[in-house]
């Protein structure tokens, strides 16, 4: 059985965070990902990220996930791609599939970086090829290189669809609509306003009654909401379209912290059951720690602040950092993600992160 | 249909809520010369607006979700912040002469070229009017967001805000 100091299971903006300030400090790191590269969303983020400097802000996030790869390796953390983790036992044991067999690994500290998925939603048509996650075709378009289709409706306005949106226009399709069912924009005004001079119209208090077509789809038809989310007769739209791409947020990818038995809360603000953690960002199960949207779905930013928490203090529970610069490290760490938790946007996750860290204490 | 105005119903600032805006600056500043025109209205942490500046113009301070706050006496227009915005939301103006000259931050392939005759679009995409394209600058600073510049009749200094995408008219 393979073993290490410290494990984290996932290579995104959380995890790779964390392995540079635990490797930093002198750890011995292994990070675990179910996928061919490393960088998790990072590398198809190709807009310049918000923020301070401290947050690398003005930086296109593919350019973050190389700086960090370029860090981890020099450091000398070991990362183990194609290795899929499917279980978490007692005494810290992870058990992993990579190139189709099991393997084990034994580590002292854990780290659960594994981030969340998107939500589906469902309407008559839903199943028809050309619906996907917003999220597979920025995958599609700024990873692969392909592009899904050439009239695509998107649906949801948080960041996710807007930014999508924008990118499946730089990449070359047009966006024939995007459409929220709440009564308001909800994400950034500044990326709504970049698709809206691009000529995107922007329908709120609508959704999809209906995806049409035969093998694939070939349009969408949309329709009002009221102001109790009812469907209102005679305010049907129809859309030429190929693509529908689904934008209505993510939900925290758990199932490991689930196994491993730590404790939840459940807080809808930040995507429904979510592990408990500290100020450490240790669960209630001792040397398990979480990052990034595993913890709450926030943005990559705030994965990454989270993930460089969990590696100090995990590193220095290890003893390679003493308490003192351990608080010092800390202190900055949570300033600045307070930075990025404040203003009209970051307020609820503000409240919802101190009630997750406030359901530990509740249970003691 | 879209009936109420401001950012979160249209997904653009209202005249309104760009008049309360402290990162717009005055009608007579813009006769004087290129200026920065900052439309960002919603307090999200974000201030790489302030350091990019090389004239302290513009200042956010602490705590970084206030407004960029733009001193239209220091601003000299030279555009460096436009590119610099993750947010795509900083123009810079310029009516001191006879025809208005407007500069957005541009990332669609291919770009336009100089001397290029564009249609010129408002805030809602809509092709408002042709203008000419002055200038496309492309820096390794600006990181792959150009900078194009358009000139178009001074009436509509403050409606003009980008080009149609290449191949759409």
């Amino acid at each position: 059985m393979k073993t290490t100091e410290m494990a984290i299971i996932g290579a995104g903006p959380a995890g790779l965070s964390c392995a540079v300030e635990a490797a930093r400090a002198g750890a011995k790191v292994t990070v675990l990902d179910e996928n061919l590269k490393p960088g998790g969303q990072l590398f198809k983020q190709i807009h310049k990220f918000f923020g301070s400097r401290e947050h690398r802000a003005g930086t296109r996030g593919f350019r973050i996930g190389q700086q960090l790869l370029d860090e981890t390796e020099k450091l000398g953390v070991e990362v183990l791609l194609n290795s899929t983790v499917y279980g978490l036992y007692e005494d810290r044991l992870i058990a992993y599939i990579k190139d189709g067999r099991d393997h084990t690994l034994k580590a002292e500290k854990i780290v659960i970086a594994t981030g969340a998925s998107e939500n589906a939603l469902a309407f008559p048509g839903c199943t028809l090829p050309g619906v996907m996650g917003a999220g597979a075709a920025q995958t599609m378009i700024n990873v692969n290189r392909v592009l899904p289709g050439e009239k695509v409706v998107m649906v949801g306005s948080g960041n996710v669809g807007l930014i999508v949106s924008y990118q499946l226009m730089q990449a070359g399709a047009d966006v024939v609509a995007l459409i929220e069912a709440a009564p308001k924009i909800g994400g950034y005004g500044v990326h709504a306003a970049k698709i809206r001079r691009a000529g995107v119209p922007i329908f709120a208090s609508t959704t999809i009654k209906e995806v049409l077509g035969e093998e694939r789809v070939e349009g969408v038809i949309t329709v009002e909401l009221d102001e109790k989310w009812k469907q209102v007769n005679g305010t049907e739209r129809q859309f030429e379209a190929d693509t529908v791409c689904l934008a209505v947020g993510l939900s925290p990818l758990t199932e490991l912290a689930w196994m491993a038995g730590c404790e939840f809360a459940f807080i809808p603000a930040l995507g429904g059951h979510v592990p408990i953690h500290d100020r450490n960002m240790e669960t209630t199960l001792p040397g398990i720690y979480v990052a990034g949207d595993v913890t709450g779905v926030e943005e990559a930013s705030s994965a990454m602040e989270e993930g460089r928490l969990a590696g100090v203090a995990a590193a220095e529970s290890l003893g390679y950092i003493d308490a003192q610069k351990a608080e010092e490290l800390k202190k900055e760490i949570w300033g600045r993600l307070d930075a990025l938790r404040t203003g009209p946007f970051g307020e609820g996750r503000r409240a919802a992160k101190f009630k997750q860290l406030s359901s530990r204490r509740l249970m003691a | 249909m879209i009936q109420k105005t401001g950012v979160i119903y249209q997904g653009y600032p209202s005249e309104q809520e760009l008049s309360k805006s402290p990162g717009v600056p005055s009608d007579e500043r813009i006769k004087r010369g290129p200026v920065a025109f900052i439309e960002c209205v919603q307090e999200i942490p974000c201030n790489p607006c302030e350091e990019a500046c090389p004239y302290g113009a513009i200042a956010v301070g602490q705590p970084i979700t206030n407004l960029p706050r733009l001193d239209e006496k220091k601003c000299v227009g030279c555009g460096a912040c436009i590119a610099k915005c993750p947010g795509l939301a900083i123009f810079v103006l310029d009516g001191s002469e006879q025809k208005a000259k407007i500069s957005f931050p541009h990332e669609y392939y291919p770009l336009p070229q100089k001397g290029d005759v564009v249609d010129c679009v408002d805030r809602e995409g809509k092709a408002i009017v042709k203008g000419i394209v002055l200038k496309v600058v492309k820096s390794p600073k600006y990181d792959a967001t150009a900078v194009v510049t358009v000139e178009v009749p001074m009436e509509y200094i403050k409606i003009i805000r980008s080009i149609k995408r290449p191949g759409r008219s």
